[in-house]
């Protein structure tokens, strides 16, 4: 199980970074938010999958599953969220201001 | 007696009042002030002579940084004395002429405050006896003159001038500080002294510091192939060429090398160096200086020769290190001798010169030889002196450049026949070059002399009619020329008193006595006084062969240092402009994928050279056919994205990415996560398409089909990185998890819910920072929509 979810994590990965290095500026962000599912995934699997019950106390028979890592994904999405909202507001002010949605190409093209 | 290090500091303190008293006392210039010092000094260092002649030396050390063993220890001894002699005397003599020679119009303070500067860092240098201090006053001296060099800053020749002085002599003294390191970590100390006792001649690092230390030498004195700042250093006011560029700063490096004779004199590495490097200098700057027809200019390369000359004559004298004492070893203690000799010599001659060239430029306007001639009847004075110095430059009687010139000819001769350090046939070079470049130190001397003074006068040429100097421009230099007979008459005065102590400090552990003759062997004939004699005929038959010609220019030789100093800088400039425009394109994909490539090599580098990939599939928890679902569900989504053509395709794949992780969290156990990851995926989502209406249609992604393929492989290979890191790691656990101790939260928290608990009371830091993040979030995006320029304020950040 673990592996699996390791290789679905590792295929988000190359999608995102293949979305990072495009040019429009959607893209890229759609990537950032893709890389931090692949993280998100990377916390969970490393704390061992399905080892016991629900960490709850009185759930189950009295194993549960890695609670620290729950934990840290949660603020994390918290964290990435705030971010992507950021650079959603970012790229909307950009065209607004600029009329640019694509990243340049570099100071030699201009 | 006074104390060493108040001598050093004077004149820095000294220049701190400089700037006071020029704008206090603006009537009397200012240079008279300024005299007192060196003057003061002189005599105080002069009381240090009897002492000394007796074979006293004198050690007195202030703590400066004692945790590293850097003390300000200053050390006098015979050497140390008369570069402290010729620092200050000079000094004095200089800044007296410069009391005539600049004018009150020029900036004085500044002028005054550089000069003091480096006198009390070139006192430093030679009274210095820890590595360290000796260096930061060698650096202090490459500034000092760096200023001086520039003093006429508005000039762009001054500048090009001081600038290559500054680069080549910091090169230099980086490559010293370098040797300095080095002789540390063989000997474990700073002191010269010591060093001399405890170095290693076998250790590994003995050649490479020996070197460096060289290079450092040879930059600060003008060798061969570092001599090209010093005619550019012309640009400088006369005073400071005369004072700096040939009579103290470009002796600092003829210093280093007498210095540290005792400690690296036994090695052949370094006689063939020094003497090799010397001889060289001696014929190039000896060489060159008979095609130019600029005075100053000459004088440049005639300094460059005769510190080659000097150069030559250590390297010599270090052979008798090699010999130890015996009967053999004292003709090459001789060439010692007469190095100190010819040291003190040159100081007297060439700063006349100089001041001289000074005094011609002053009252006639040009240095330009094919301007000037037949000044000798209107300049009487500045005639007499030049040809002293002209002709002791030369090596002729009776002045005391012949003394010097019989002692370095004897010298060569007998190194020739020296079967030490396989020197055999290639010995026979020493008095050939040496003899060629004398005659042509001869040539230059003439050239001095008749061109300048004697031939026809032109005064439709000149700015100014000729006329001679004022009383207090000519004291110096008269001085200097009677010093220059006087030494003549009574070199044993000087050798007694000031150069036999000087070869002590060379030859420490030689018996002086048995190791100097009395200098007074220019009676009898031997084969020195023949090729005396020859350099004379020769010269004069070459000097009139050039004024026939009437040309002394020859074509400039198109591969010169200079060419290489010029086109290395400016390539340099050039190639570091391409080199960086090259991978600083702007453009944000280049940079990520530098990170990625970074990451990519630095990490599956280290996998591959560490072997560390472990694959152990034994610890995994079963599959259900939900999982496979999803997984095969998100796949599908993942990489549809990368080929959806509308935005709202890949917006909406997104959503199924983040819904299906939501559902594996429901699987692996954890509701809270995914409350939140739908909460979040839902917003995110509505917020994305907010976006998107505002946003133009997406373009098409246009770039080339290479770029593409470039990214493709870029991002599978940081996927293959990353599920190799994230497999090795979950296969080799190390130790338990530390999850237990949360599993107690209702004893501990009051809470049956361990995640809660640990968001809120185990770990609420965390989730107080996470919140504050989420505020400045939100004020980020209240700002960036609400804060708009105005109409009319538009440029309200460049007010």
């Amino acid at each position: 199980m673990e592996t699996l979810i390791i290789i679905l994590a590792g295929v988000l990965v190359t999608v995102a970074t293949y979305l990072i290095l495009s040019k429009g500026v959607l893209r890229v962000i759609l990537g950032t938010a893709i890389l931090s599912h692949a993280a998100h995934l990377l916390l969970m699997t490393m704390g061992g999958l399905k080892k016991g019950g629900v960490p709850v106390i009185g759930e189950g028979n009295g194993i549960y599953t890695d609670a620290l890592p729950q934990a840290l994904i949660l603020t994390s999405i918290v964290i990435s969220f705030a971010v992507t909202a950021f650079l959603l507001v970012l790229a909307y002010r950009t065209y607004q201001e600029n009329e640019l949605s694509q990243l340049a190409r570099g100071l030699k093209d201009e | 007696m006074v104390s060493i290090q108040l001598a050093i500091m004077v004149p820095f303190l000294a220049a701190i009042f400089i700037p006071f008293l020029y704008k206090k006392l603006p009537r009397i210039h200012i240079g008279w002030f300024v005299l007192i010092v060196p003057t003061a000094l002189f005599i105080a260092l002069a009381r240090f002579i009897p002492a000394v002649a007796e074979g006293k030396t004198f050690l007195h050390t202030v703590q400066w940084i004692p945790s590293y063993g850097i003390h300000f220890t200053t050390y006098v001894d015979g050497l140390s004395i008369i570069f402290g002699l010729l620092i200050t005397g000079i000094g004095s003599l200089v800044i007296l002429y410069s009391i005539y020679y600049l004018s009150a119009k020029e900036s004085l303070h500044h002028f005054y405050t550089y000069l003091l500067l480096f006198m009390g860092a070139m006192l430093g240098v030679v009274f210095s006896d820890n590595l360290m201090v000796l260096y930061v006053f060698w650096e202090l001296t490459s500034i000092s003159s760096f200023l001086l060099i520039a003093f006429w800053y508005h000039r762009k020749k001054s500048r090009y001038g001081a600038q290559k002085a500054l680069l080549i002599t910091f090169g230099g003294g980086m490559a010293m500080l370098t040797s300095f390191f080095m002789i540390y970590l063989i000997t474990d100390t700073m002191s010269v002294r010591e060093i001399i006792s405890s170095i290693d001649t076998n250790h590994e690092l003995f050649i490479p510091a020996l070197i460096l230390l060289l290079i450092g030498a040879f930059t600060k004195s003008a060798q061969y192939p570092f001599h090209i700042w010093l005619p550019d250093a012309m640009e400088a006011p006369t005073p400071v060429s005369a004072y700096l560029h040939s009579a103290t700063m470009v002796k600092a490096g003829i210093y280093l090398v007498a210095r540290f004779t005792p400690v690296f004199g036994s090695s052949e590495v370094w006689f063939w160096l020094v003497s090799s490097i010397g001889l060289i200098t001696l014929f190039w700057g000896s060489f060159n200086a008979v095609r130019q027809i600029d005075l100053k200019a000459l004088l440049a390369y005639s300094t460059i020769s005769q510190l080659g000359l000097i150069m030559s004559l250590f390297g010599i004298g270090s052979i008798a290190h090699q010999l130890g004492v015996s009967e053999n070893s004292i003709i090459y203690t001789q060439a010692s001798f007469a190095a100190l000799f010819h040291l003190v010599n040159h100081s007297t001659f060439k700063g006349a010169l100089f001041m001289v060239v000074g005094i011609v430029d002053h009252e006639v306007g040009t240095r330009d030889i094919r301007r000037l001639g037949g000044l000798m009847a209107f300049m009487p004075v500045s005639f007499t002196i030049a040809l002293i110095g002209s002709f002791s430059m030369a090596g002729l009687p009776p002045f005391n450049g012949f003394l010097s010139k019989e002692m370095f000819f004897e010298a060569v001769v007998n190194v020739s026949q020296s079967s030490i350090f396989s020197v055999h046939s290639l010995g026979l070079l020493f008095p050939i070059v040496a003899w060629i470049a004398s005659v042509l130190t001869f040539v230059y001397c003439m050239i001095i002399v008749f061109k300048t003074f004697l031939g026809p006068y032109h005064p439709e040429k000149l700015e100014h009619g000729a006329h001679e100097a004022k009383i207090g421009m000519l004291v110096s230099p008269i001085i200097l020329g009677s010093l220059i007979v006087g030494i003549f008459i009574f070199p044993n005065v000087l050798g007694d008193y000031l150069l036999r102590p000087g070869l002590a400090s060379i030859f420490p552990s030689f018996p002086l006595d048995e190791m100097t003759k009395p200098i007074s062997l220019w009676h009898g004939f031997n084969p020195a006084l023949f090729m005396t004699i020859g350099v004379v005929v020769v010269g004069i038959i070459i000097f009139q062969i050039i004024r026939r010609r009437k040309s002394l220019y020859f074509p400039p030789s198109k591969w010169t240092f200079d060419q290489l100093y010029n086109s290395t800088l400016e390539q340099m400039e050039v190639r570091g402009f391409r080199i960086t425009t090259l991978y600083m394109t702007g453009s944000l994909r280049d940079y990520l994928v530098y990170i990625f490539l970074f990451l990519i090599a630095s990490v599956g580098g280290i996998f591959i050279f560490t072997d560390a990939f472990t694959f152990d599939l034994s610890n995994n928890a079963p599959i259900s056919i939900y999982e496979i679902l999803i997984v095969f569900a998100m796949l599908t989504a993942g990489i549809a994205i990368i080929f959806a053509k509308s935005r709202i395709t890949a917006i909406l794949l997104n959503g199924v990415l983040g819904y299906s992780i939501a559902l594996l969290f429901v699987l692996f156990r954890a509701p809270d996560l995914a409350l939140t990851q739908l909460v979040v995926e839902t917003v995110t989502t509505a917020l994305f398409l907010l976006c998107f209406y505002f946003l133009p249609k997406q373009e098409k992604e246009n770039s080339p089909q290479k770029t593409k393929r470039m990214n493709l492989i870029v991002s599978i290979l940081v996927g293959i990185i990353f599920v190799s890191v994230a497999l090795s790691v979950h296969s080799g656990k190390l130790f338990e998890t530390i999850s237990a101790y949360f599993e107690n939260a209702y004893e501990l928290a009051g809470a049956n819910n361990i995640v809660n608990a640990i968001l809120g009371d185990f770990r609420a830091f965390d989730t107080m920072l996470e919140v504050i993040v989420l505020f400045i979030g939100g004020i980020g995006v209240y700002t960036l929509i609400k804060l708009k320029a105005r109409k009319g304020d538009e440029n309200i950040e460049n007010q």
